[in-house]
């Protein structure tokens, strides 16, 4: 298991470095830099540039350097917990950032709990009472939410909680708690705001959860040994938690690789509309004033979130498969 | 055989007997036009019927059509212009179709709206004028327009009776009709999953081709890549890259960039199957005897393996194009994407951003309803489209 671990951590580092290099070449591709627009801007105010300050500005940030010792200097700045500057906060993006990212990471890490936790009964509910009301009911309600797109369903909800209970939901806590240190009544008012942009998130994750899990138990139910088990009088309950439950989990352990990076990306939209404080507004602003590092240390951060939720899923995985810890099994 | 033996009286044997009668080897299993018509059925034929099973499918499969043909006459569709304003109308609210007016029919009409400003809180205030019946004429003229950006006409299906409105579904903000955007957006939002998926098909299929088939180093490249790509999250990675678009473009280059970055990310998962297919493929019987009898890489694949799994690869194309679709609505909601006078559901939606406006006029949410009735039925669709690529099950 720890040579598993250990070769899975080293697979990370070429991905980690491959990921680093495109999200440089992204921040990197729009023309000018932020120091251009920002000339432009001044120049159409009709104020005077100061072109000298404008180069020590440049050399400053290293701007009039060749990319590929920008990229160097960004990615060993990273490297050392230095995320570079924000042009336009004037401040180190690590101070920008703040909260952010904790929160992000947090929210993140709560939708997809509920994912897991929502999806596993209710997959099971549908896979054994199979062509029952109760599973066309759940898998038509799956479908719908497969379906909508998460930021509408989150302006939707938004309009609804205004008509219904007149009460705003944006916001992930109490606006006296922003910018205030953590304190339990923090944590608390965050837990009262948070289950709105986590069932909005997670909608979608769920309903494809539960038709993933509902797919694959069906499979092992047709299978002989659930029928040998049932023969021989187990319980039913038992029969079905012993072996085809097991069999089936494995399928939905390892799609965690899929359902992280669809849940940062849908996070990060329904961000926007709920106005939440994580990652997702900030990265949008950062993108179109071409503030490249901000921009750049959250894609960067983004990326290594789903790099590292695919790690987990796949020592989750080796966890309970030995054949995937012991390289066996692979052969196709 | 000498002619002794002929005249000499041989030994009584059966002459050879040859049947004139046609030969018939299915003698003995004779189909009826039926079974026939069932057993000699190619694949595409039996995946059609399989397919006319699954209700669902063809319903879906129908109003995509339908909503796909629309985008042909989109204009002729429309009952307002794009961007006809209707100043005395702002944020007018949905108009109901009626068809009795006092117990006499008439025939479809609308009800004339008064409006008044609400001075205390600047609401706009439209009632309702229930002695004003404004009939609809149908194939009419109307507002005039360039059929396909070329053609002056101004036919419409249906218009606003004379110096009346007709708002079905309300007005916007610069009081333009809600239900005539939303027709032309139909075009655009239509048409950025069709491009898109067809840029992530080639890719996929020649990329996972080359992977699949070869194998080897080439494979182990194609593996990495496509795992880098698929560690960033999608959304976010089309949103720096449409950011990276330069302002300075024309919108309709715009739009082509959008549904290039929508198709450059997105083959990855095509690519993934094609390549396990290949792999599982390459090693069949068929496959194997092609190359012994000198048939070239190319050859192979194309006219002996990519033929026997193109259905499945037609439907889960057929499901990725939903999340194009709701790529570019989120991309150009978030002011991302696509920019006005191109209009696309994720451009009117920009509109519902603010939550103020939306509480007092909802009805510029009603974007989302074609949104999601379309993902929906891509998604119905792609279901039975799956389900009938495999016909022999």
């Amino acid at each position: 298991m720890l040579d598993y671990i250990a070769r899975r951590l080293l697979i990370m580092v070429p991905t980690l470095v491959a990921i680093s290099i495109i999200t440089f070449v992204i921040i990197q591709l729009p023309p000018g830099d932020f120091l251009t627009t920002q000339i432009a801007e001044l120049e159409s105010q009709g104020e005077s540039v100061d072109h000298a300050k404008i180069a020590a500005l440049r050399a400053q940030y290293g701007l009039d350097q060749p990319y590929y010792i920008q990229y160097f200097d960004w990615a060993t700045g990273m490297l050392q917990g230095d995320f570079g500057y924000s042009f336009e906060y004037q401040l180190p993006v690590s101070e920008v950032v703040g909260d952010r990212v904790m929160l992000t990471i947090v929210l993140n890490f709560t939708v997809i709990l509920f994912i897991y936790v929502m999806s596993f009964p209710i997959g099971i509910y549908s896979a054994t009472h199979q062509y029952s009301w109760g599973d066309y009911g759940l898998t038509f309600i799956g479908f719908f939410g497969l379906a909508t797109p998460n930021f509408l369903l989150a302006l939707v909800m938004l309009y609804f909680a205004n008509v219904w209970f007149g009460t705003t939901i944006g916001g992930m806590m109490d606006p006296i708690y922003i910018d205030q240190p953590w304190t339990m009544e923090k944590v608390l008012s965050v837990l009262e705001h948070m289950w709105v942009p986590v069932v909005v998130i997670g909608t979608a994750g769920t309903a494809a959860m539960i038709r993933r899990l509902r797919a694959n138990l069906l499979d092992e139910l047709q299978k002989q040994y659930y029928i040998t088990a049932k023969a021989k009088g187990l319980s039913p309950f038992r029969a079905l938690m012993k072996y085809p439950l097991r069999m089936a989990l494995n399928p939905f352990i390892s799609d965690i690789g899929n359902l992280i990076p669809q849940v940062v990306s849908g996070s990060a939209v329904v961000a926007v509309v709920l106005s939440l404080p994580t990652t997702g507004p900030m990265l949008i602003g950062a993108l179109q004033s071409q503030d490249m590092y901000l921009a750049g240390s959250f894609l960067m951060f983004l990326a290594s979130l789903t790099v590292v939720g695919m790690l987990v899923s796949d020592l989750a995985l080796a966890w309970l498969d030995p054949r995937i810890r012991l390289g066996g099994g692979t052969g196709r | 055989m000498s002619t002794t033996t002929r005249n000499t009286p041989a030994p009584r044997r059966a002459r050879h007997f040859v049947d004139t009668a046609p030969f018939d080897p299915m003698h003995d299993e004779v189909l009826t036009p039926e079974q026939e018509r069932y057993y000699m059925a190619s694949q595409w034929t039996m995946m059609w019927w399989k397919l006319k099973r699954h209700r669902l499918a063809v319903i879906s499969g129908l109003f995509l059509l339908l909503l796909y043909g629309s985008t042909l006459i989109s204009e002729i569709i429309a009952p307002y212009g794009l961007s006809t304003r209707n100043v005395d109308h702002i944020y007018a609210p949905p108009q109901g179709l009626h068809l009795f007016h006092e117990g006499k029919f008439v025939g479809p009409f609308v009800y004339g709206l008064d409006y008044k400003l609400d001075l205390r809180n600047l609401q706009r205030v439209y009632t309702t004028d229930t002695t004003d019946v404004q009939p609809l004429r149908f194939f009419c003229s109307g507002d005039p327009y360039q059929f396909w950006g070329m053609v002056e006409m101004d036919f419409h299906l249906v218009c606003p009776s004379e110096n009346g409105t007709f708002f079905l579904l309300g007005t916007d903000r610069l009081g333009r009709d809600m239900l005539s955007r939303i027709a032309y957006g139909t075009r655009i939002s239509l048409t950025v999953g069709l491009i898109g998926i067809a840029i992530s098909f080639v890719l996929g299929i020649v990329i996972g081709g080359l992977a699949g088939y070869y194998g080897g180093w080439v494979d182990a490249c194609v593996q990495r890549v496509i795992e880098v790509i698929r560690s960033f999250p999608e959304l976010p990675l089309w949103m720096a890259l449409s950011a990276a678009l330069p302002v300075t473009w024309s919108p309709i280059v715009i739009y082509f960039g959008i549904t290039i970055i929508l198709g450059l990310i997105d083959w990855t998962g095509l690519a993934r199957a094609v390549r396990s297919k290949l792999l599982a493929l390459r090693e069949e019987d068929f496959a194997v005897a092609a190359g012994l009898m000198g048939a070239k890489p190319k050859r192979i694949i194309g006219r002996h393996l990519l033929p026997s799994f193109m259905s499945h690869l037609i439907a889960s194309a057929t499901l990725s194009i939903p999340t194009m679709i709701l790529g570019e609505t989120a991309l150009s909601f978030l002011g991302l994407g696509l920019r006005p006078p191109i209009t696309s559901w994720g451009v009117l939606l920009t509109e519902a951003q603010n939550i103020n406006a939306v509480e007092l006029y909802p009805w510029i949410m009603t974007p989302v309803i074609p949104v999601i009735l379309v993902v929906l039925a891509f998604n119905f669709f792609g279901d039975g489209l799956r389900d009938a690529a495999d016909p022999y099950k």
